[in-house]
């Protein structure tokens, strides 16, 4: 089936998940006006949460999830020597994401409040660059379909394809939202890379830094605006841990 | 009799993470059957710790990528019970609607995308469009509008952004809800369709007698907050959910397991349906006696029945909301937030189940403690038990592997399961 005029030659994709809620996968689902030309551009591999399809012959992995587990430094290895291109899909495989916040926790102790005498086995959650290579990618709680679909589409087709660098504010003054903080809210939008075409914002919930930070941001001046609208440095640093996005930032 | 089979499924595929399935049957005895969820543990209830109230939905939604919705909600409800806050009407009204937007696109993906093609004998469901494209039509329709019901309420499907403590950030356009209801209206021939496409399919005629667990309604089929009852007459109020629940840690999983008047009780479309079948939209009734399933049904393959006409008395209630917020003033969307020190806890129906967040603040709105008992913990033991009763009904003389394979798959994927939440 011709897709943008051309027939395609076929990408052979594999989806695989770690530790995370497996959102990002059901991104590729959505988007149901273009789902199935979408489709008909890939050959899928391996999509274990909605196929029973199983091969190892692969182009392109998409990774979705953090790594917490020895098994999965192992499976994410395999993976990278399988895979021509590997992609970090989502803010968890991006930067570790919200698991991340676990880390400020002691690992007995997280195992003790939540399983008592019989802890499980995990690791100091780490995003998937720092286990292997990782050739592309993709930020976002959940990612953007849409995004998916154009980075698909270049790996596919050649579609020149870049990342934005500019800040969420920018988008967001182009589909004219009200400024969260003039409405009493916190909003990393000034610092947060754009691309997402600025969803939360839009609905009403100040930016939390899904996609980790925007070309050369200006933290200091940053800090110094939400200090104005009167946000604690304790308000602002948990906004900067939250999808572990800018684990370097310290507000203080 | 010498008969031997052996399963061994790991992972389960077409189902939310990571579950293994082994059965081992010698000479006609059964060794073992058993269900371990092995899914990678996340720990939310310690992450949300020291969280500020408004943060804590915006985390505890990221415990699941499908019923993100429901658990916004239940964390909202813990919240605002903490709190002593009654939000306002329209927003009451625009949260249930997201509720119901979450239920019809978990339900529809898992009837359509997940459960149906092992009823035609496909891997999934990407040649299923291609070989039945009317199917694969009605699917995507249906799902596309479910989820822009979701992204037309709550900011977002996955990971709503407009629900917040007090209430809700916005109310949607007026033309694009009627809009909405139009759709819904319409898609009530797609779900007929769906009805007729189940109807050719044969669910394997499996009992096993169980406790079903819900949500009781008061005045309508239960969604959110209330009472919690079981099949075999246990009652208790929301706060006493821990009576309930009794969760347990187990040696080979990284979910809890629950137990309650047995070894086992269920939770999700089919124990909503036992417990409050008398509040369906006629229309959903209707669809329910057209299959025969009538309270209390014990057979676990019929949760996708049950699934199929909640989709239609969701869709009826959507259309209802949509018609009461066009006619009401909108008035508040949100009430004022007083953060107090104290407990609060929420109980909605997520689409798998019965799924409570129970947070505990100081005086400054800091979370100091936080308990999550999600629906696919609640029908682990349950999975468990039922493996074992349908290897002991279906491993008789001329039973193959890959049959026996393929049954306890459908039987697992037949709760739904989400392995993810489970270990939250």
């Amino acid at each position: 089936m011709k897709y943008l005029g051309i027939e395609p030659k076929k990408l052979v994709v594999a989806v695989f998940d770690f530790t995370g809620c497996e959102g990002c996968e059901l991104q590729l689902a959505n988007k149901e006006e273009t789902l199935v030309a979408f489709l008909n551009t890939l050959e899928i591999a391996r999509f274990r949460e909605i196929s029973s399809s199983e091969s190892d012959r692969y182009d392109v992995a998409l990774i979705d999830g953090a790594i917490s587990r020895h098994d999965e430094v192992e499976r994410v290895r395999a993976i990278r020597e399988r895979a021509r291109f590997l992609v970090a899909m989502g803010s968890c495989s991006c930067f570790g994401g919200v698991n991340r916040l676990r880390n400020a926790t002691d690992i007995d102790e997280a195992n003790r409040e939540v399983y008592g005498d019989q802890p499980k086995e995990t690791l100091f959650v780490r995003s998937v660059k720092e286990i292997v290579p990782v050739d592309v990618e993709i930020p976002g709680c959940p990612v953007s379909k849409d995004e998916v679909e154009r980075i698909v589409q270049h790996l596919v087709l050649d579609v020149p394809y870049s990342f934005p660098v500019y800040p969420v504010c920018l988008e967001c003054k182009q589909r004219f939202i009200t400024c969260l903080f003039t409405k009493g809210q916190l909003c990393l939008g000034p610092i947060t890379r754009g691309g997402c075409k600025a969803p939360c914002p839009a609905g009403g919930l100040g930016c939390m830094g899904c996609r980790g930070p925007a070309l050369e941001p200006n933290f200091q001046e940053f800090f110094s605006l939400s200090r104005e609208h009167g946000f604690s440095d304790r308000q602002i640093q948990d906004h900067l841990d939250f999808f572990g996005g800018f684990k370097e930032v310290d507000v203080t | 009799m010498k008969l031997d089979l052996k399963v061994d499924v790991h992972p389960l595929t077409r189902v939310e993470g990571h579950g293994n399935i082994k059965v081992r049957v010698k000479g006609g005895r059964i060794k073992e059957a058993r269900w371990d969820v092995v899914e990678t543990p996340r720990y939310f209830e310690v992450m949300l710790k020291n969280k500020h109230y408004a943060t804590a939905p915006l985390l505890a939604s990221r415990i699941c990528g499908i019923c993100s919705i429901s658990h916004t909600l239940a964390s909202l409800r813990a919240t605002e019970r903490a709190f002593g806050i009654t939000i306002p009407e329209t927003a009451a009204r625009l949260r249930a609607l997201g509720c119901h937007g979450e239920t019809l696109q978990s339900h529809i993906l898992h009837l359509l995308f997940l459960a149906a093609p092992d009823f035609f004998n496909e891997p999934s469901v990407i040649p299923l469009m291609e070989k039945k494209p009317d199917v694969g039509a009605v699917a995507l329709r249906l799902k596309g509008l479910a989820n822009r019901l979701c992204d037309v309420v709550a900011g977002r499907t996955t990971h709503p952004v407009s629900f917040l403590v007090g209430g809700v950030a916005r109310m949607p356009e007026r033309g694009e809800l009627l809009r909405l209801g139009d759709e819904l209206r319409r898609s009530l021939d797609d779900l007929a369709a769906v009805a007729e496409l189940f109807s050719t399919f044969e669910m394997p005629d499996f009992v096993r007698e169980t406790e079903f667990v819900s949500l009781e309604g008061e005045d309508g089929y239960p969604f959110i907050g209330g009472d919690l009852i079981s099949s075999d007459g246990v009652e208790h109020p929301e706060d006493g959910y821990r009576t309930m629940t009794n969760e347990y840690v187990v040696r080979d999983s990284t979910s809890k397991w629950s137990r309650l008047s047995r070894e086992s009780y269920a939770v999700g479309a089919l124990a909503r349906f036992n417990n409050n079948s008398r509040f369906l939209h006629p229309g959903a009734a209707e669809v329910a006696t057209g299959f025969t399933l009538a309270p209390v049904n014990h057979n676990p393959f019929m949760n996708n029945i049950a699934q199929l006409v909640e989709c239609i008395h969701v869709t009826h209630d959507a259309i209802r909301l949509i018609e009461e917020l066009a006619e009401s003033p909108i008035g508040e969307l949100k009430a004022e937030v007083v953060p107090k020190a104290g407990e609060g806890v929420g109980a909605i129906e997520a689409p798998r189940g019965l799924l409570v967040h129970h947070y505990e603040y100081d005086e400054s709105g800091i979370l100091i403690k936080a308990n999550c008992v999600v629906p696919t913990t609640q029908n682990n033991a349950s999975i468990h038990h039922d493996l074992g009763e349908l290897v002991r009904k279906y491993a008789v003389e001329g039973m193959t592997d890959e049959r026996l394979e393929l049954l306890c798959s459908m039987l697992v994927r037949a709760y739904d399961p989400c392995l993810s939440c489970s270990v939250h």
